[in-house]
């Protein structure tokens, strides 16, 4: 575990250190079994599961108006299903909805671009598209950008999307 | 039967200081009928009421949400009784104005119109309490209980259109005001 390049621990230590106490999810396969369950576990987080992605789009904007930070975790394959919620509400509705997507199936090291997965090739494009800022995180080293997206977010009121590349330990 | 805006009219006169989540022909109204800046009409996407008002009941447990969501709207977003069920916040009132159609977009009947119990489908999920009026009178007289009720609780109100009022979408998704919503709950 020592040499694995990307750790739940730093995932969620980033999450902390941005304020995130609410973490609103569908379980991702990329990021469910030690970042998810990490997560539920930890009673410095208060952890809402919804039924469909689009549903997490509106909590985590309800929650920004009653005054608090929070971070939205699902794979690539509900961001693709709620693609409206997040154009009407995050989107054109300048709310800061931080995603935190699973690219389920993307090749180490390859550019999501370069995918051979067609879901994960697309998820880029469709992101510049829309005009919501991006971060691929790969590595613990990468781990730095989710403290300063999440800030970015909430000081421009705007969405952002943190890309898990590979699956965090 | 009750007219939408001689409900929302009763509701108003009852209402102390809580938020209102209203969308599409209630929430139109609502901003003619009674503006308040704890008015929520800031929805950006069909069906999405629901989930809105249960950030802002996680966020602000102190608070009583009141939701006027649609029948076509919930339609679109069913998965969310079962999620609001699941956070069981006791400060939720989930209010459905059902007039069997999809009223803004040109008054199409929505599928099942009459045979669907959406306050058994809440019950089911999970909601505490649930009601089905159709009757002013009573809808003024259940009032005080449905709100001093423990959450999250359920109201099938049977409404048809009464007065017309002005559309205004860029007024009901407008962040100016979402920022004066926000600003105003903050103090309060």
């Amino acid at each position: 575990m020592a040499d694995y390049p990307l750790t739940a621990e730093s995932i969620k230590n980033q999450f902390k250190r941005a304020g995130i106490h609410f973490v609103v999810a569908l379980p991702d396969r990329v990021t469910s079994h030690y970042l998810l369950k990490g997560l539920i576990n930890d009673p410095e987080f208060k952890v809402v599961q919804v039924c469909k992605e689009d549903e997490g789009v509106s909590i985590c904007s309800g929650l920004y108006a009653a005054g608090h930070k929070s971070v939205f975790m699902m794979q690539y394959t509900g961001f693709l299903d709620s693609i409206n919620a997040i154009r009407g509400v995050a989107v054109e509705g300048h709310f800061p909805v931080c995603m935190v997507v699973g690219l389920l199936g993307k090749e180490p090291d390859v550019a999501p671009t370069q995918s051979k997965k067609y879901g994960v090739k697309i998820i880029e494009p469709i992101l510049d598209v829309m005009g919501i800022e991006r971060y691929l995180i790969e590595r613990d080293a990468d781990t730095a950008q989710i403290g300063s997206a999440i800030d970015k977010s909430f000081k421009n009121s705007s969405p952002s999307a943190i890309l898990i590349g590979r699956e965090p330990r | 039967m009750m007219k939408r805006d001689e409900m929302l009219k009763a509701f108003v006169r009852q209402r102390k200081d809580e938020i209102v989540v209203a969308v599409y022909m209630a929430a139109q109204e609502l901003t003619h009928i009674a503006p308040n800046d704890l008015n929520y009409t800031f929805i950006g996407a069909m069906g999405q009421g629901s989930s809105h008002a249960l950030g802002l009941a996680l966020g602000r447990p102190d608070k009583k949400i009141v939701v006027f969501d649609g029948d076509g709207s919930l339609l679109m977003n069913l998965g969310s009784l079962v999620t609001i069920a699941n956070q069981a916040p006791k400060n939720y009132v989930h209010c459905l104005c059902e007039n069997g159609c999809y009223e803004t977009n040109g008054s199409v009947p929505i599928p099942r119109v009459g045979q669907i119990r959406f306050a058994e489908l809440a019950k089911t999920a999970g909601y505490k309490k649930t009601y089905e009026i159709a009757d002013l009178g009573e809808w003024e007289r259940e009032l005080p209980n449905i709100i001093e009720d423990e959450g999250p609780v359920f109201v099938t109100l049977k409404v048809e259109p009464g007065e017309t009022y002005p559309e205004n979408f860029p007024r009901l998704y407008n962040v100016e005001y979402r920022e004066k919503f926000r600003q105003t709950l903050a103090k309060s």
